[in-house]
């Protein structure tokens, strides 16, 4: 039964190797339009750390989502995609490795640049731990929600604005939890309770979420 | 004992039932309606902190109910074809989709409206005010979903998809909002709640409501009933209809 799901992991993760470009892109992008931020509001330390955990939590998101669209396009392109759907394996696992793999290079590497771009909108010492715990499984979520928008949209020709105006509403949740964990953090109260709330939704949206995938990819290939 | 089930899969019995409530139903909207917004308008008690501008209610409830209500008649349509592969389902569901859109626009517009005297500005980031903008957003997504795929079957069925997702999401949505609201701003502004309001306005409101509710049905008849024609346009039935109209008009 693992089988599919090892079989899909090992080739993403050789696939994304093999175009180490496309996996740089979400981390310049966030990186750049976090430096947009201070060019376009103000270079002052004190007002740029009232914004900064908002400000890196929606940028984050936005690189996760432009990323996202790419998820099935090759494989619908090439016709993975239809041997995946008619192959013997749980179809769920399989989404599962593929989503995996897609916050291995993308969520995860937002995650450990957050800090560095903390430090340079001046985010407070408190916020820290909190923005990285808060990214890690908060990118996991997006990942997660934005693969249903991609199996919807993988069929359309031009799916790449239809994809945000889909998932974006569905992304609300895990913004509101997750900006306010490190906002919480930085005001100096405790934030376990929407740490908490934010593994509730990693758990939600690993049991649903590979589900509607597989519905919306089934549907995408065959109409 | 499954056989009405089926016959309400065929676009046809419903094309021809439809046709015999609707007079019936529209009569009773119209009379609802208009009993309502004379009762609201006219004879309700003035309010005694907001004047004669929290009459807006009477049109802004409704239209919020219903926003909400309409969302899961789209998403249950949805699954119904999905599950059961009715295509009347589907039907339902497009025409669905637009009637949701424009009664949470109305509810967002008359909100704004009304809270300019109440608040002293259009817009405020409260937690309801919040949540309806994101139905309104859910909505658009489904309609841009629906419009995208040259297949009409593909696209009622991502769009079920995505629409079913949407309403499992929409109670998190909410309870998040209320949440983030509740941290950020101070609860300063409270709305008149319904069952905090005296019965003189709140009968009016009753009867308000149950009109949307019936002019809702109406309006979701009448675009199915489009959707329909649209789609059996090649078939039989619809062809004899056309021209039986014809011979009796002429």
């Amino acid at each position: 039964m693992g089988q599919g799901f090892s079989a899909i992991f090992y080739r993403d993760l050789l696939l994304a190797f093999r175009h180490r470009g496309e996996i740089a892109n979400p981390v310049i992008f966030f990186f750049i339009v976090v430096t947009l931020v201070p060019l376009g509001l103000t270079p002052e330390a004190s007002r740029l750390a009232q914004i900064a955990p908002g400000i890196l939590w929606v940028m984050a998101l936005l690189a996760s989502l432009l990323s996202v669209e790419g998820l099935f396009q090759s494989d619908y392109r090439d016709g993975t995609l239809e041997q995946l759907l008619i192959s013997p394996q749980p179809l769920y696992l399989m989404v599962l490795a593929k989503v995996l793999v897609h916050w291995l290079i993308t969520g995860l590497p937002l995650t450990l640049l957050a800090p560095l771009l903390g430090m340079m909108l001046s985010l407070p010492k408190a916020g820290y731990l909190p923005l990285v715990l808060s990214l890690f499984m908060g990118t996991a979520v997006l990942s997660l929600i934005g693969a249903i928008g991609a199996a919807l949209t993988v069929a359309l020709r031009k799916g790449g604005l239809l994809l945000s105006l889909i998932v974006m509403p569905l992304y609300m949740p895990v913004l509101i939890f997750g900006a306010n964990t490190v906002q919480r953090a930085v005001d100096g109260f405790p934030v376990a309770g929407p740490m908490a709330i934010m593994g509730a939704l990693l758990a939600v949206s690993l049991l649903i979420s590979p589900f509607a995938t597989v519905g919306a990819l089934r549907v995408s290939m065959h109409g | 004992m499954w056989q009405w089930f089926h016959r309400l899969g065929s676009p046809r019995w419903f094309y021809q039932a439809s046709g015999k409530w609707l007079p019936w139903l529209s009569l009773l909207a119209a009379i609802l309606l208009s009993v309502g917004i004379a009762w609201g308008l006219g004879f309700a008690p003035e309010d005694a902190k907001q004047g004669n501008s929290f009459r807006i209610i009477y049109i802004h409830v409704p239209a919020s109910f219903l926003a909400l209500a309409g969302y899961y008649v789209m998403a249950l349509a949805g699954a119904v074809g999905l599950i059961w592969k009715m295509k009347l389902a589907d039907m339902v569901m497009k025409s669905a989709a637009p009637i949701g859109a424009i009664l949470t626009f109305v509810a967002l517009v008359t909100g704004s409206i009304w809270g300019k005297p109440t608040w002293g500005t259009y817009w405020v980031w409260d937690a309801r005010i919040t949540s309806m903008l994101v139905l309104f957003f859910l909505y658009l997504g489904v309609i841009a979903l629906q419009y995208s795929y040259t297949s009409q079957d593909a696209a009622s069925k991502s769009s079920a998809v995505l629409s079913l997702v949407g309403m499992v999401n929409i109670p998190i949505i909410y309870k998040s909002v209320d949440w983030w609201y509740t941290l950020h701003q101070p609860a300063t502004i409270k709305f008149t709640e319904a069952p905090s309001m005296h019965p003189d306005m709140f009968h009016p409101l009753l009867v308000m409501i149950l009109g949307f509710y019936c002019f809702y049905a109406v309006a979701l008849i009448l675009n199915t009933r489009v959707e329909i024609l649209n789609r059996e346009r090649r078939t039989r039935w619809v062809l004899d209809m056309l021209l039986n109209s014809k011979k009796g008009s002429s």
